[in-house]
């Protein structure tokens, strides 16, 4: 299966990646291979085979509601991109929300 | 000809949870309180490598909700990645419950002017609260976002209501006994102003006797109760006019304007609802066992209604019960009451009215004097719940009631109050006073001394009122059975309510009648 530019240019726009025409082009291919391998996966009879979101045995798996330390924050802020009054500065966006 | 419409509205709440630490993480759950990111660690800061942990009492919370909503607690259910790109969300994707929620398929009882709606509840799911966005002109004069992690990861629960709601007046009722709700159950503050409660709509109108179609509307950014009830009824008028004008009604999202009292477009992207759920591969899912299930159930207090069906039962006034029960330390309070041998109806409607009366003034003062108080009474039960592990939760406490004067002694008073050894305005101003004082109730009312009830104290002050108000006795002679209470009302106040009310009112009946 292949895809077309226009999934390329979807998917990059959802990730806010800004993609170069040459990279739209290799990706295009990649991704058609990924795609590939799990059409291969179709062919398989799983009928009978019960869907499953986990490939770990494991169940359950909580922890006590209790407060733990947090960071301080010079660490908090270490990777920010800027830095204001204590919080990370990003460029202005609109509230959605 | 004029066609007529139908509106249906299904409501989305968002519930922040009562938990001491964050949905996935230790970090305090307390954002409200702390300086900008400082219950912050790796796991909420969404930093490569990090794998969260669920909160176990955040999933002991939605279980509780969705019991208390009727809902099936299915045996299975697990979490999902939504992913969408936003700064408020620190990994670009919010872990969040998909096709298997902790609850489903449950039902809600609102009640509006006297009759019930049975509102269905979809799904109730937990998931994670974003970071806290506030956009600012920098210190520099530019625009710009910033971006405060405290909140991000803090244990969030959604309930998703059948669209079965059809006016603003049954969403406003839905969402103020929802409230109610989960403080009685002690999962939330429900606080609204604080954005621990937060109601967005789904709505759409259509011609009656037509089928419901798959467009909808949502409509967002309601601050309170009344805010949600205008905007539902501006986008039902809205609709309307667009259908009688034959327009179509675009699915999209409006948000409300508090101020300008409308809804308006939000205009999103076309992508802006492709999530791309997939599950998340952190966390293995849970088994919901029967134990857990029965095991919670057990420990859930009365329900709201059923403990107003019975107060209603035992002769108190449905109104006064229903404001009641919007607050269960006040409700346990008054059931003590009761159970200290005052009559539910005397007790109900007292406590609901001169009680809060009175601890409304009585907290007013508190505050100015800045004095601290201890409470006689027990914590809100929503406190003492939980493990009893770890530190308690942080969150700010709900509107629950402490009262610092026995239950019995309320008993008592009401007691004295029943006898005529008090009249009711002595019986609040006796309320004050221990409020203020400490004392019980019959210490204070021995202090203050018998009821005036000789004839000739009390005639010479009838006579006095009865001459000074011309005009209630006009009415009174014109048949305004209300000039009678007027009358009755300043006897009161000149006797500082020690009169004894029966006497005061045939005596005025009297000297009226008699003056003839």
């Amino acid at each position: 299966m292949s895809i077309d530019r226009s999934q390329v240019d979807h998917a990059a726009d959802l990730a806010r990646l800004e993609l170069s025409d040459d990279e739209r082009e290799r990706l295009r291919g990649e991704l058609g291979q990924i795609l590939q391998a799990f059409e291969a996966l179709n062919t398989l009879d799983t009928e009978h085979i019960p869907p499953t979101a986990q490939v770990i045995p494991l169940g359950n798996v909580e922890r006590d509601d209790r407060v733990a330390d947090s960071l301080p924050l010079d660490a908090v802020l270490h990777n920010a991109p800027r830095v204001e009054d204590g919080q990370i500065r990003v460029p202005p966006v609109l509230d959605e929300s | 000809m004029t066609t007529a419409y139908r509106t249906v509205i299904g409501l989305e709440t968002h519930v922040q949870l009562r938990t001491g630490s964050k949905m996935f993480c230790g970090c305090a759950a307390d954002y409200a309180n702390a300086r900008p990111n400082t219950h912050v660690c790796p796991v909420c800061l969404g930093m490569p490598g990090v794998l969260p942990v669920i909160n176990r009492e955040a999933v002991d919370h939605t279980i509780r909700t969705g019991l208390a909503l009727n809902c099936e607690i299915p045996e299975y259910a697990k979490f999902d990645r939504k992913n969408y790109a936003y700064p408020d969300l620190m990994k670009w994707y919010q872990i969040s419950q998909y096709d298997l929620p902790l609850c489903v398929n449950g039902h809600f009882d609102v009640e509006v002017d006297g009759a019930t709606t049975r509102v269905g509840i979809t799904r109730v799911h937990l998931e994670e609260d974003t970071a806290r966005l506030t956009h600012v002109t920098a210190a520099d004069g530019a625009p710009a976002s910033l971006i405060d992690v405290n909140r991000s990861g803090a244990p969030l629960m959604e309930i998703v209501s059948e669209p079965d709601i059809q006016t603003p007046a049954e969403a406003m009722a839905y969402g103020e006994k929802l409230r109610a709700l989960l403080r009685w159950i002690g999962v939330s503050t429900a606080n609204m102003e604080d954005g621990a409660l937060r109601i967005d709509a789904n709505i759409s109108v259509w011609p009656q006797g037509e089928p419901i179609g798959d467009v909808k509307v949502e409509v967002k950014n309601m601050n309170s109760f009344r805010s949600l009830g205008r905007a539902l009824a501006f986008e039902t008028e809205r609709q309307t006019g667009r259908r009688e004008r034959g327009q179509p009604i675009e699915q999209e999202t409006r948000g409300w304007d508090e101020s300008a009292g409308v809804t308006r477009s939000q205009r999103t992207k076309e992508y802006a609802h492709d999530y791309r759920y997939f599950p998340e591969p952190d966390l293995p899912p849970l088994h919901v066992t029967r134990q857990r299930v029965d095991t919670l159930r057990a420990a859930l207090p009365r329900m709201p209604d059923q403990v107003a069906a019975d107060l209603v039962d035992q002769g108190a006034p449905q109104a006064d019960v229903a404001e009641l029960v919007q607050d269960r330390p006040l409700t346990d309070y008054a059931l003590a009451v009761i159970e200290a041998g005052a009559s539910a109806g005397e007790a109900v409607t007292w406590i609901v009215h001169e009680l809060r009366r009175a601890l409304n003034a009585h907290a007013a003062t508190r505050c100015a004097s800045g004095s601290g108080d201890s409470s006689a009474l027990p914590p809100s039960p929503s406190q003492g719940e939980g493990r009893g592990e770890g530190r308690p939760p942080t969150n700010r406490p709900g509107p629950g009631t402490t009262i610092p004067i026995p239950p019995t002694e309320i008993a008592a008073l009401l007691a004295l109050r029943a006898r005529g050894a008090v009249s009711s305005t002595m019986a609040g101003e006796v309320l004050d006073e221990m409020f203020a004082t400490g004392k019980s109730a019959r210490a204070i009312v021995e202090a203050r001394g018998p009821q005036i009830s000789g004839q000739h104290e009390l005639l010479a002050i009838a006579r006095q009122v009865i001459e000074e108000n011309p005009q209630a006795v006009q009415d009174y002679r014109d048949g305004k059975g209300r000039a009678i209470q007027y009358l009755m009302g300043q006897v009161m106040r000149i006797t500082r309510g020690k009169a004894n009310p029966g006497a005061v009112s045939a005596l005025i009946r009297t000297e009226l009648d008699s003056a003839r």
